[in-house]
């Protein structure tokens, strides 16, 4: 680092900043100021605030993306707060003192126990040994090497991988909001599978309890060395709420030589009152490299939640071999949007993708389907497989397919197909005929559809899902 | 069969239905007691599925008068998976795909919602695995069946029979068969009306919407009803039915006509 930069970064705050700092929150407004008091709060390293800074004049020079299907008002980006330290919550002594109403929908999704409490912000020590089981869990973990925390703690306690591989997937200047939180970025989770390791058991963000109040600019990043595989889960079925209107995640994924990523996404942010008034704008990019000779890269998402969501989780197929799978469960209902999809990027030799993706719109929602297949010169005996299915519930609302094939290879294989369907007097008819209710009846419709994706999940993640399906769909047929 | 001591298990009084406001069945009435068949011919248009239909409650199709009773009590009250429980049933001239959905876990569900309502135990997948088998048996079906997604990618003929397993599990007081021989080769008709054949007893009453007369050389009749705009205008035993199939349906027509000019 320069010594100009040196000394900007260590002078006392001008603007004010200095009583700011002892309020732990920063004032509205983003310059690069708001940066340097990140990443002084953070304690960081000089090399991670020019990351910061770059992808902060990056963001600059751009502008908010137009093309996606979705409509909402223009944000401003000085009205938001990029930095509050983490305050711990107040503790609820036990189940009792939670809302009813929030037991109610843990009931109905089949949330564990030991998960409601903490959810439900009960300090869970209190009822169930929750501590000791994240603790013999990092035990466990760290046996085989294995490096499960937060993105903060892995800047300080492992800088040379963060260095290494941070903003190698997704770069600073990639899109909008990938610049945006690459410059402001606060917390998320650090993965890295060492060579020749299967993870013992799925990781889940749930487990790492310090993820509280990661906030609305997440980073994660899952490394997984040659011969090393993984399968992590982000999310949870049950309502998740927040005060910020903007989340912007980024999350990169590297596999290595005959590395294996699976990646499984239960997304449920507030989606807005049925009016369609509030709910989370859900702009994510995620990306996963699959860097290295027969590797495997595999996002399974459902998402449910959110008013927008605008993510594309993607895979650079660059090793030969290598294999790149996308299976989506998109649900949208009363005024929701999504635009979501994926891009398979074929390089190497032999490269195959698969895309399975699922769109149900219920109310006055619109959902659509965005997709591209990019098979490169190089990539001699490419295949790609894409199946997109669209069901309405209802006569309000839309589902739409953009899928974009380039492809500049001749020994290339590319297939796509589409169906759109529709549950209506007729099927639920069917089923009222033989005794079964329409709410039954749309949550066996649905589910059947979806089959192909929950598959995919983890086994109790998929019976959860299944259950949230029915939940977000409730009342919309009738 | 005739049971002459037999009590109505369907009494359908001057019923009256629209679709879309426009009138379809124009007043009807047919009193069926237990142990009875009733075959309801008639042209296309002449309102026999929407009668069917309005007995199993579509939601497409307003009652606009008249009066249906089951077993005495008013079934117009009912929902359509109230009625379905309590002991109506419909076999569907086009059984509905149900993607992803397996037919076991399709066929387990409706079991278990009637028995339950029945005040009966549910079977669990493995007791019902073996109680359905035997029922398939008799309809000569592959158990394949059951691992298929619901009617998805079935012929004609076994999505046919798999209307009539659904009769034979569910073990409904009222069986209405909708254009069930539609679409059936010999074989395939042979075997479902042996399968209705082997379900009808003097606990049920079955009555077949059908197009043809052929159906009825298998499945014999006590009565025969011809509908014409939405009514019914003859009726007679089974020789009624072998005399449409030389005659048609054009004498009955002008018959009728013929005695509603001398009533006028």
């Amino acid at each position: 680092m320069s010594a100009a930069l040196q000394n900007l970064v260590n002078q006392p705050y001008k603007h004010g900043f200095v009583t700011e700092i002892e309020s732990d929150i920063a004032p509205k407004g983003l310059n690069e100021d708001t940066i340097r008091l990140i990443s002084a709060k953070k304690n960081e390293p000089e090399w991670l605030l020019a990351f910061r800074l770059k992808a902060y004049n990056k963001w600059l020079s751009m502008t908010e993306p137009q093309w996606q299907n979705v409509k909402y008002p223009k944000i401003d980006f000085q009205e938001i707060s990029y930095y509050a330290a983490p305050k711990p919550k107040k503790k609820l002594a036990s189940m009792d003192e939670v809302d009813p109403e929030l037991l109610r929908t843990f009931d109905k999704l089949g949330v564990p126990m030991h998960e409601r409490a903490a959810l439900a912000g009960v300090a869970v020590d209190v009822i169930f040994d929750s501590v000791s089981v994240t603790t013999t869990y990092k035990e466990k973990l760290a046996e085989v090497g294995i490096i499960f925390c937060s993105i903060s703690e892995a800047v300080q306690d492992h800088p040379e991988l963060i260095k290494k591989y941070l903003g190698t997937v997704v770069p600073v200047g990639d899109n909008y909001y990938a610049a945006l939180n690459s410059a402001v970025f606060t917390d998320g989770s650090f993965c890295f599978i060492p060579k020749g390791v299967k993870c013992p058991m799925d990781l889940s963000t749930y487990f790492r309890i310090n993820t509280e109040g990661s906030g609305q600019f997440e980073r994660t990043l899952v490394i997984a060395e040659e011969g090393a595989s993984v399968s992590y889960l982000e999310g949870c079925t049950a309502p998740r709420f927040d005060t910020n209107q903007l989340h912007a995640a980024v999350v990169e994924l590297v596999a290595l030589d005959n590395a294996d990523i699976k990646y499984s996404t239960v997304q449920n942010w507030y989606a807005g009152d049925e009016n369609g008034v509030g709910g989370i704008y859900n702009f994510v990019t995620k990306r996963g490299l699959a860097k290295g000779v027969n590797s495997r890269i595999s996002w399974t998402q459902v998402e449910t939640g959110s008013a927008i969501t605008w993510k594309y989780p993607s895979c650079i197929l660059r090793g030969d071999n290598s294999v790149g799978e996308f299976y989506s469960v998109a649900v949208t209902n009363n005024f929701q949007q999504a635009d979501t999809g994926t891009k398979m990027i074929h390089i190497g030799k032999n490269t195959r993708s698969t895309i399975v993706s699922k769109g149900i719109s219920a109310g006055h929602s619109n959902s659509s389907y965005r997709g591209l297949v990019r098979v490169a010169p190089t990539a001699d005996g490419a295949r790609n497989y894409s199946q997109c299915d669209s069901m309405l519930i209802g006569d309000q609302c839309g589902a739409h397919t953009f899928p974009y094939i380039q492809v500049r290879n001749h020994s290339a294989k590319v297939e796509h197909e589409a169906s759109t369907s529709k549950i209506g007097e007729d099927q639920l008819f069917y089923f009222s005929q033989r005794g079964i209710d329409a709410e039954e009846a749309v949550s066996m419709i649905i589910n059947g559809f979806c089959k192909d994706v929950f598959q995919q999940l983890p086994m109790e993640f998929a019976v959860e899902a299944t259950n949230l399906l029915s939940f977000k769909l409730e009342g919309s047929v009738g | 069969m005739i049971n002459q001591n037999s009590k109505p298990l369907l009494e359908v009084q001057g019923l009256h239905a629209t679709v879309n406001d426009v009138a379809i069945l124009k007043g009807i009435d047919l009193t069926i007691n237990y142990g009875e068949i009733h075959a309801i011919m008639g042209v296309n248009g002449s309102g026999k599925s929407t009668f069917a239909k309005v007995l199993a409650g579509h939601s497409a199709y307003q009652v606009t008068a008249g009066a249906v009773l089951f077993d005495g009590k008013d079934l117009l009250a009912l929902a359509p998976e109230e009625r379905a429980r309590t002991g109506v049933f419909l076999a569907f001239q086009y059984p509905i795909e149900i993607p992803g959905v397996a037919n076991s876990q399709f066929l387990r569900l409706a079991y278990n919602t009637v028995q339950t309502q029945r005040g009966k135990d549910e079977l669990d997948p493995l007791e019902f695995d073996d109680f359905v088998r035997e029922k398939m048996k008799l309809l000569e079906m592959n158990p394949d069946f059951l691992d298929r997604s619901v009617n998805e990618g079935f012929s004609g003929g076994e999505k046919k029979r798999n209307e009539i397993l659904q009769m034979a599990l569910l073990e409904p007081r009222l069986n209405i068969l909708d254009e069930t021989d539609s679409g059936l080769d010999i074989d395939a008709l042979r075997v479902v009306a042996n399968g209705v054949n082997q379900f009808t007893n003097n606990d049920n009453a079955t009555i077949l919407v059908t197009h043809y007369q052929r159906l009825l050389n298998y499945i014999v009749p006590d009565y025969v009803h011809v509908m014409e705009s939405g009514r019914i205008i003859k009726t007679g035993g089974k020789e009624l039915a072998l005399e449409l199939e030389t005659r048609g349906y054009d004498w009955i027509s002008a018959e009728n006509s013929a005695t509603e000019g001398a009533v006028l």
